[in-house]
């Protein structure tokens, strides 16, 4: 039976570029042709989440919401406007970063929908990290030297929200890679402003967690951080900022590799896709960390 | 000379074939074959071949059934494209020789019978008159999304069904199932609803649906309605679903017994539900329309007064911008304005000098 993707992303009334990323990264997945059919939806924009289902002709669909955190939008939003009538956050037994899937019938459409956890809290997104750090440094070894700092809004709206940055930055700081890894918030202790002072290293990559570059990562967060006082007059990678080399990588959901966690989701589902898993990762760089995880 | 069309016609033929006039069958006689142009029974297969190849219904049988998307709304989609329903095949066959054109939304499509097969062709209707020369061309159905971004000035589009789409580009060789994607990518779930509401199982969700299903910021809408009245609606409904604003044909109401007060509009697909826009901006409504009002002063000559209202319908009907520099004789013309301004207002912006808080 034919097997049929369906990316749920934020999107923006406002910022052109929000769906950029779900674009890229849903062409990347169409491109291996492991799914029938693969569809972008949004909160803000359309296909709406509470239509794209009826546009798709599969009757089997995995549904990976390209979102950072657990919470608001993957437990109330995207079910509720999808119409996953059965549909309760104890399916996905999760701790706040460990979601997995539930199989719901769509109540408008009758398709079968396995319902994913977010991206953002699958564990390949620590070498989405790791490969943002190596994209805005140049070099494929980044590590030694350098210290990363993993940003996130904090806890405004949304208590897993640092849960899951802090999650991440656990994990990539076990494999000793970088010489210190730390989370940092935009509203929260600690803060993103005060960067150079959570590290002794004198290079630091930031990589802030977020799905697409917007307000946030492209304004509030250089500006924070002193890369530039206007962010309109744009800022050097890296850039000095009191004695340290900040390289800002902006938002983790531009890096390419982040089709392979759309994949693995969908993969940790049920859907067959080892082959396109393999290959989008030879495509986009990713290579699985030699210790595994 | 045979096509797949033929074999495919043989293979079928045992099961019985009844479409667009064309009816085949096969007992112990042999072939049966009948179309509205030629009635042949007891043929043998080579006959039945013979008589196959050269006519349009089977060619016309097999698109339909091996060639176009089988998904139910695709399918009728394509089927009113070419109206299907209102001319049988010769003479449609005839037309599309020729091309038949329609119209969806802001999309020109058309189909046209090339070598014998369907090709379709779309661009924007500003442009059917337009050489293809002058026209960027594009292939790859999901091209569309890009095109539909921004419009001719550059603007972002956040509703794909606002009358905005830009101009300048054509999709002038696609296949039936790229022509669906294409349209489906410049206005998403257009051809779903519709065909919905054509087989009379359009599922609405009204005003009153729509905004007490909202949570998190958007739960403050569902305070907006009071009693029974439903003026603020047909406001919403008149400044976002016009015609003017939304090629939608919005159906969605109050509830499932008041209609609103506005028309819907003339779209030839529906709107099903108030979509995230509208909801955004009855969110701001919603706060601004829980201030009292209040009693101000101001001093205007009746032209002064004309001219605030010139503006604001300048500004409504998205005019203000086609105002010409020197054309003082428009209200909203950028000098007139600021003349007003400089009179009007005082140095920290209240109009005739009396503040918003008095
Ligand atoms: S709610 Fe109004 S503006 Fe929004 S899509 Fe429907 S008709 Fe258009």
């Amino acid at each position: 039976m034919d097997q049929a993707l369906v990316i749920a992303a934020h999107g923006s009334h406002l910022n052109a570029e929000s769906s950029t990323p779900t674009y890229d990264h849903a062409d990347t997945i169409r491109a291996t042709g492991a799914f029938a059919e693969v569809r972008e939806s949004f909160w803000k924009e359309e296909p709406s989440f509470r239509e794209v289902l009826r546009t798709v002709d599969a009757e089997e669909v995995y549904l990976v919401p390209l979102f950072i955190s657990e919470g608001y939008f993957t437990e109330q939003v995207i079910p509720r406007e999808f119409r996953l009538d059965d549909w309760d956050p104890e399916l996905w037994d999760s701790d706040g970063t460990s979601a997995t899937t539930a199989t719901l019938t769509a109540g408008d459409t009758g398709q079968t929908v396995h319902y994913c956890g977010p991206v953002g809290t699958h564990d390949t997104m620590s070498d989405v990290i790791v490969q943002r750090a190596q994209s805005v440094t140049g070099d494929s070894d980044v590590g030694e030297g350098f210290g990363l700092a993993v940003v996130g809004h904090g806890t405004e709206r949304n208590e897993n929200s640092a849960k899951a940055i802090q999650y991440h930055a656990d994990r990539i700081r076990d494999r000793d890679r970088f010489d210190e890894v730390q989370s940092l918030f935009m509203d929260e202790e600690p803060e993103v402003d005060d960067v150079t002072e959570h590290f002794e290293s004198d290079d630091i990559v930031v990589v802030p967690l977020f799905i697409a570059d917007g307000f946030h990562t492209q304004e509030d967060i250089p500006e924070d951080m002193g890369l530039t006082d206007d962010y309109r007059t744009g800022y050097d990678v890296p850039t000095t900022v009191d004695g340290h080399d900040i390289w800002y990588a902006g938002a983790v959901g531009t890096e390419p590799l982040m089709a392979d966690v759309v994949l693995e989701r969908a993969a940790d589902a049920g859907a067959d896709v080892s082959a396109a898993i393999e290959q989008v990762r030879e495509e986009t760089g990713g290579v699985r960390p030699a210790t595994g995880d | 000379m045979d096509g797949e069309y033929v074999d495919a016609l043989v293979d079928t033929a045992p099961d019985g074939i009844d479409f667009d006039d064309l009816h085949v069958d096969r007992d112990p006689d042999g072939y049966a074959f009948r179309t509205p142009a030629a009635t042949h029974t007891g043929i043998d297969e080579e006959t039945l071949r013979e008589v196959a190849a050269d006519s349009p219904y089977v060619r016309n049988w097999y698109f339909w059934h091996a060639v176009a998307p089988q998904k139910d709304d695709h399918w009728a989609f394509l089927r009113w494209l070419e109206g299907a329903d209102e001319r049988g095949v010769t003479e449609r066959y005839d037309a599309l020789s020729d091309g038949v054109a329609a119209t969806w939304g802001q999309l020109h499509l058309r189909v046209e019978l090339t070598g014998g097969e369907r090709r379709y062709h779309v661009r924007h209707v500003a442009d059917a008159d337009t050489d293809s020369e002058d026209l960027a061309k594009h292939d790859e159905p999901l091209d569309a999304r890009d095109l539909a971004k921004h419009d001719d000035d550059g603007q972002y589009r956040p509703l794909k069904t606002a009358p905005s789409l830009r101009t300048g580009w054509a999709f002038p060789d696609l296949t039936a199932a790229e022509l669906v994607a294409t349209v489906d990518a410049f206005y998403p779930a257009t051809i779903a609803n519709w065909h919905r509401e054509r087989e009379g199982d359009l599922d609405v969700s009204h005003w009153r649906d729509t905004v007490s299903r909202q949570t998190g910021i958007y739960g403050v809408v569902d305070t907006w309605d009071r009693g029974d009245g439903h003026e603020h609606v047909d406001w919403v409904a008149e400044a976002c679903c016009d015609d003017s604003q939304c090629l939608k044909r919005r159906e969605w109401q109050y509830d499932d017994e008041t209609d609103l007060d506005v028309d819907g509009g003339s779209g030839t697909f529906p709107c099903r539900e108030p979509c995230s826009l509208v909801i955004a901006a009855a969110r701001k409504w919603t706060k601004l329309e829980g201030e009292a009002t209040r009693t101000y002063e101001f001093e205007l000559t009746p032209s002064e007064k004309e001219q605030l209202e010139a503006v604001i319908d300048a500004v409504a009907d998205g005019e203000a911008d086609d105002i010409r520099e020197a054309d003082i004789y428009e209200g909203a013309n950028r000098y007139r304005v600021r003349y007003l301004r400089a009179k009007l207002f005082d140095e920290d912006g209240n109009l005739a000098g009396v503040e918003t808080d008095d």
